[in-house]
């Protein structure tokens, strides 16, 4: 629900770590815990850069699956729905080892000029 | 177990463990992000043909967010005041509660409120006349509004309020079952308000904020009588997300249960040293 403002914190990182070069591909890496939408992401990261020097810079969000290891019968287990339990021994006290992740790997960046008639290189608030 | 991946056409498939794939599928508007190459995979540089450069950011995206929580934080304990961020769906009751915190908490807490509202001060007016200081954040900005509160909109409110005066502040965030969970403030308790109309599923269905809580208010038990609601099944999901959770049940329009929520809060703010010391 909040992509709009996900992408507008994205592009502030990957503007920061380009340094003015042109920005081919962002890399996400996304836990499947965030209540993160890939279709709604990809829409509002196009909003979010339109008229920017990221305007041509695709998302490609790698989704992290939630992995548990648990505490009580250290059985380790990807949970494919938000119920948290082991389901080996039904146990509920877990260590979720990821499914949590909300990061900017990588970027690629090339030596394709950026257009000069580009506005500020700095995302809008 | 391969790592799932979705790509913006809506492919999906996995990666074998620690074998990234070749990179030379089509991505939002069909051009190849690294062009075909031998064992072109994710970290490769080999296949760039055009010169592409894979720099390493491993950075969180919510990392601004968080460092500005740590300041407000630093700001709440260097002021004495604990800081309670109070979070629940729309409808559910956040602010009938508060008007029943203030009535019962003003005369032995100095209470301060910063409420979190889309577009309107409707809530911070129902609050008025209780002697607490109130800060209004109002999200909107041309996209309809924030869905949450995040750590910079709280710091830019607390210029409007008197920190150093106040024992507890509590955030009464944007009604939403989803956002707010992700973003912390920078409080020290997070509490939400779950009222019993919403369904027992509740927590299955928004495990994140349901997992995010020191304690759940289960309000409107005065319309208990009226509905269908099985409460056990609702404790029962409720402690499959969250399992080291509080639980009080309350009904703020008819008081049952405030004076326990308001012994918790005081309990909290004299289990913290640097209230207590006060």
């Amino acid at each position: 629900m909040h992509e709009l403002s996900l992408c507008t914190s994205v592009a502030e990182i990957v503007t920061r770590h380009a340094a003015g070069r042109h920005v081919v591909a962002v890399h996400l890496q996304v836990g499947q815990l965030r209540h993160v939408v890939p279709e709604t992401l990809t829409f509002c990261w196009e909003i979010a850069t339109r008229q920017t020097p990221l305007a041509e810079a695709t998302l490609d969000i790698d989704h992290v699956p939630v992995r548990i290891e648990c505490r009580t019968c250290q059985a380790h287990h990807i949970l494919d729905t938000p119920l948290l339990h082991c389901p080996t021994c039904a146990g509920h006290d877990l260590h979720l080892v990821t499914g949590q992740e909300l990061h900017v790997t990588s970027i690629e960046v090339d030596d394709t000029p950026t257009p000069p008639d580009h506005p500020a290189a700095q995302p809008q608030e | 177990m391969g790592r799932f991946h979705r790509h913006d056409d809506g492919t999906v498939h996995s990666h074998g463990d620690g074998d990234g794939h070749p990179h030379n599928h089509d991505h939002r508007d069909g051009r190849p992000t690294s062009p075909a190459g031998p064992a072109g995979g994710h970290g490769d540089l080999s296949g760039y043909a055009t010169g592409a450069e894979r720099i390493q950011v491993l950075e969180a995206i919510f990392g601004e967010n968080d460092r500005l929580a740590a300041a407000n934080r630093a700001d709440f304990d260097a002021a004495g005041v604990h800081v309670v961020n109070l979070m629940s769906s729309p409808g559910a009751g956040k602010t009938t509660l508060l008007r029943r915190t203030l009535e019962h908490l003003c005369d032995h807490l100095r209470l301060g409120i910063l409420e979190g509202d889309i577009e309107t001060s409707l809530d911070a007016d129902r609050l008025e006349g209780f002697g607490a200081a109130i800060a209004l954040i109002n999200t909107g900005n041309g996209f309809g509004g924030e869905c949450h509160l995040d750590a910079p909109m709280v710091r830019s409110a607390l210029p409007r309020l008197p920190l150093t005066d106040l024992d507890l502040l509590i955030v009464e965030n944007v009604g939403n079952l989803v956002c707010p969970a992700e973003f912390t403030v920078g409080e020290h308790t997070r509490a939400m308000v779950y009222a019993i109309t919403e369904g027992e599923e509740k927590p299955l269905k928004y495990p994140v904020m349901f997992r995010a809580v020191d304690l759940v208010l289960v309000n409107k038990t005065d319309l208990l009588p009226h509905l269908d609601v099985d409460l056990d099944a609702f404790h029962t999901n409720l402690h499959a997300v969250n399992p080291d959770v509080i639980t009080i049940e309350i009904s703020a329009r008819t008081g049952t249960g405030i004076p326990a929520w308001c012994d918790w809060l005081t309990n909290r703010l004299t289990t913290t040293s640097h209230v207590g010391a006060r």
